[in-house]
């Protein structure tokens, strides 16, 4: 399969997106002093899923903050020191645990640059982890990036791919506005290679993974792994698409995703989240009415459906959309006749083979 | 903080006037409609605000809640800007975004007063974070209400702060009531410095509405905190008026006219006033002068928040990102 757009020199080391937002970090933290890091078991042997591994022993323990089980009051206090002048990063074990914390980072994250007509400025870094697989159920496996894409005030961002990340990361620390990094688990595990040293990507927008001119895909996140996957299948069947990897929701910067729906006529979104009310609905709402004259079809939404996160493997089955359920839809948006688009499904589906429902699929490590 | 000179005693006399002239001239005028917003009177409450503030330096840092005028003004909050906030203007403290609620300034310490209760302890506490690391001496004062002892966020929050050893004063304004709700509806009947003593933190217990008392009771509370040590005041008041708005509400069922007239004979501003012409800090006219004075300020500040513009609508769009 082809790579996605990349400016890593080939040969340089071969990293998971996990491993390299952990180097992202430090190199940040490496620059500028008024870093600081929360966690609940901020330097516990599992140090995040090792994302914050050895960045005390780098950077000074003193700067690894130990956040007691308290999260409403942990990221009002990361909010308190970000107003003094610190650059404080908390990371989140899942997305759920900020649901603790909504008080604090709607209102005086999102706000206080605002009220404060400019006086104040709010550079905090919000990590939250999407966890799926294994039977992680209702309330350790959503990914919320709508709710906080909701208000104004917040940027929100979903990293995909690992060098990618690792710039984004460096960025968000960077950036004078409270960011919400939303991290999936199994992207964590995505490999690519990944510059050493110091990388800055600019949280400007999305970034086109996939070329092709007969349909538009944005997806986030994991789900741009799915996007990308079943593209590959269908430029072999000769139909290629875009993929657009969304990685900055909000802001959010349309003009890339008209650019291109202007010339492949058909958008299909790809929600990590749930699909009603979603960040897809948001984005084909926009486009149809830049493009509605140039649509040659009405554009789909898929994401998760409208119920919670089941934990057994037998209730998640067709939960998450893949790439069988996406290069179906596509073909079906692109006008294929059936037998076409079950013969790329089942081509799809065979690479798969008997894997469990509730594994990452090995495909997804890359390197990308 | 004023230029009253040397003896904190006027000074404190003169900043206690000020505020209570200020917030009965915005009750005699809120009728007129033009203060657009949601309105809470500190009246009554005067001590507290100023006995703090007084033990403070300016760069230390205070935050407050939705009732913040007094705050504001005992920190140094410019007086202009607040009313010019007030009124929705483009010269107010922050452009007209707050309001009444959101009363802040910066440059004097006063970093920012939050509406939702509670809110503003961990942002109180987290810049006594920054300012630990920093090891720059700075202390913060985070003014909470009887009913901020209910909120979760309080505890977390007391207990970092003892966790870590923060520079700050928490001080509780014991006011009896969450708008109509009496403290013994809310609360078992135990002392509430009972809560920051769970949480290992020193405290002292005054009465709210006696400036020396509250003085001395937070020079104790911010140089422990400087030193490293957090501290919990509480100061039991009175609130005069109603929760929101410039009326009196004892007819309306909720508390009585005889609790509000024991609390009235409580003025803290009149206990000082005659405190200080029995010792003879203050002369015979003083306090009539030092009113006439302070009331052509305030009236000054009125007449300016008026003529201040409305900010244009487009100005709605800045300051949404850094």
């Amino acid at each position: 399969m082809s790579m996605p757009e990349t400016t890593s020199a080939p040969d340089a080391p071969v990293i998971n997106m996990g491993t390299a937002i952990r180097d992202g970090l430090l190199e940040a933290a490496r620059r500028d002093p008024s870093v600081i890091f929360f966690g609940e078991g901020v330097e516990d042997p599992a140090a995040l899923f090792g994302t914050l591994k050895d960045i005390g022993k780098h950077i000074g323990h003193d700067r690894m903050i130990e956040m007691p089980i308290a999260e409403n009051g942990l990221i009002g206090i990361a909010i308190g020191a970000a107003m003094a002048g610190k650059r404080p990063v908390v990371t989140l074990q899942r997305v759920e645990f900020a649901l603790l914390a909504l008080e604090q980072i709607l209102n005086n994250a999102a706000k206080t640059h605002y009220v404060s007509n400019g006086r104040h400025n709010v550079p905090l870094v919000l990590r939250m982890i999407v966890g799926r697989g294994w039977g992680q159920g209702p309330e350790h496996s959503q990914s919320m990036e709508a709710i906080f894409a909701h208000v104004p005030g917040l940027k929100v961002i979903m990293p995909t791919f690992a060098e990618d990340a690792k710039g984004m990361i460096a960025a968000a620390v960077e950036d004078d506005n409270p960011v919400v990094v939303i991290e999936h688990r199994w992207s964590h595990y995505t490999t690519s290679p990944v510059a050493e040293g110091y990388v800055h990507r600019p949280l400007d927008g999305p970034r086109t993974v996939r070329k092709g001119d007969g349909l538009t895909i944005v997806a986030t996140s994991y789900m741009t792994l799915e996007a990308v996957r079943a593209a590959d299948k269908l430029a072999e069947a000769g139909y290629p698409v875009e993929v657009l990897d969304l990685r900055v929701i909000r802001p959010l910067n349309l003009d890339p995703i008209v650019e291109s729906v202007a010339r492949t006529g058909r958008l299909l979104t790809v929600d990590t989240g749930f699909r009603m009310f979603g960040i897809g609905a948001e984005i084909a709402a926009e486009v149809t009415s830049r493009c509605f004259d140039i649509l040659e079809a009405a554009p789909i939404r898929l994401g998760l459906p409208d119920h919670p996160t089941p934990s057994s493997r037998g209730l998640v089955k067709g939960f998450y959309p893949d790439a069988a359920r996406i290069a179906r839809t596509a073909a079906e948006m692109m006008g294929l006749d059936d037998a076409r688009i079950s013969a790329i499904e089942e081509d799809i589906l065979a690479d798969r083979k008997d894997l469990p429902i509730d594994v990452p699929d090995p495909f997804f490590k890359g390197p990308f | 903080m004023t230029d009253a000179g040397n003896d904190y005693r006027l000074r404190c006399l003169k900043q206690m006037l000020r505020i209570r002239l200020v917030e009965e001239t915005i009750a005699e005028r809120y009728a007129e409609q033009e203060m657009r917003c949601p309105m809470h009177l500190s009246i009554g409450q005067e001590a507290s605000a100023v006995g703090v503030c007084d033990a403070l330096l300016s760069d230390d840092r205070l935050f407050s809640s939705h009732r913040c005028h007094a705050h504001y003004l005992a920190k140094g909050g410019n007086l202009k800007a607040m009313m010019a906030e007030i009124y929705g203007k483009r010269d107010g403290c922050i452009g007209g975004r707050g309001g009444s609620m959101h009363l802040m300034d910066p440059d004097v310490g006063m970093m920012a007063s939050i509406p939702i209760v509670a809110s503003s302890i961990p942002l109180a506490t987290g810049t006594a974070l920054s300012d630990k690391f920093d090891g720059n001496g700075k202390i913060t004062v985070s003014f909470l209400g009887d009913a901020c002892l209910e909120e979760g966020v309080f505890h977390e929050s007391a207990n970092f702060a003892r966790l870590r050893g923060l520079p700050i004063v928490y001080v509780c304004e014991n006011n009896l009531y969450s708008v109509y709700t009496n403290l013994a509806d809310r609360q078992p009947d135990r002392p509430l410095t009972d809560i920051p003593a769970a949480h290992g933190i020193a405290h002292r217990h005054v009465d709210g509405n006696d400036l020396e008392s509250v003085r001395e009771a937070a020079l104790w509370a911010v140089e422990t905190a400087r030193s490293g040590n957090p501290t919990f005041l509480q100061l039991d008041t009175y609130r005069w008026r109603e929760h929101c708005g410039p009326n009196y509400d004892n007819h309306i069922g909720y508390r009585t006219e005889e609790e509000f007239q024991t609390w009235r004979a409580r003025d803290p501003l009149d206990r000082y006033r005659k405190a200080l012409e029995e010792n003879g800090t203050l002369g015979g006219a003083g306090f009539a002068d030092l009113e006439k004075d302070i009331q052509a300020e305030v009236n000054g500040a009125f007449a300016f928040a008026i003529t201040s513009p409305l900010p244009e609508p487009t100005e709605a769009l800045a300051h949404v990102y850094a």
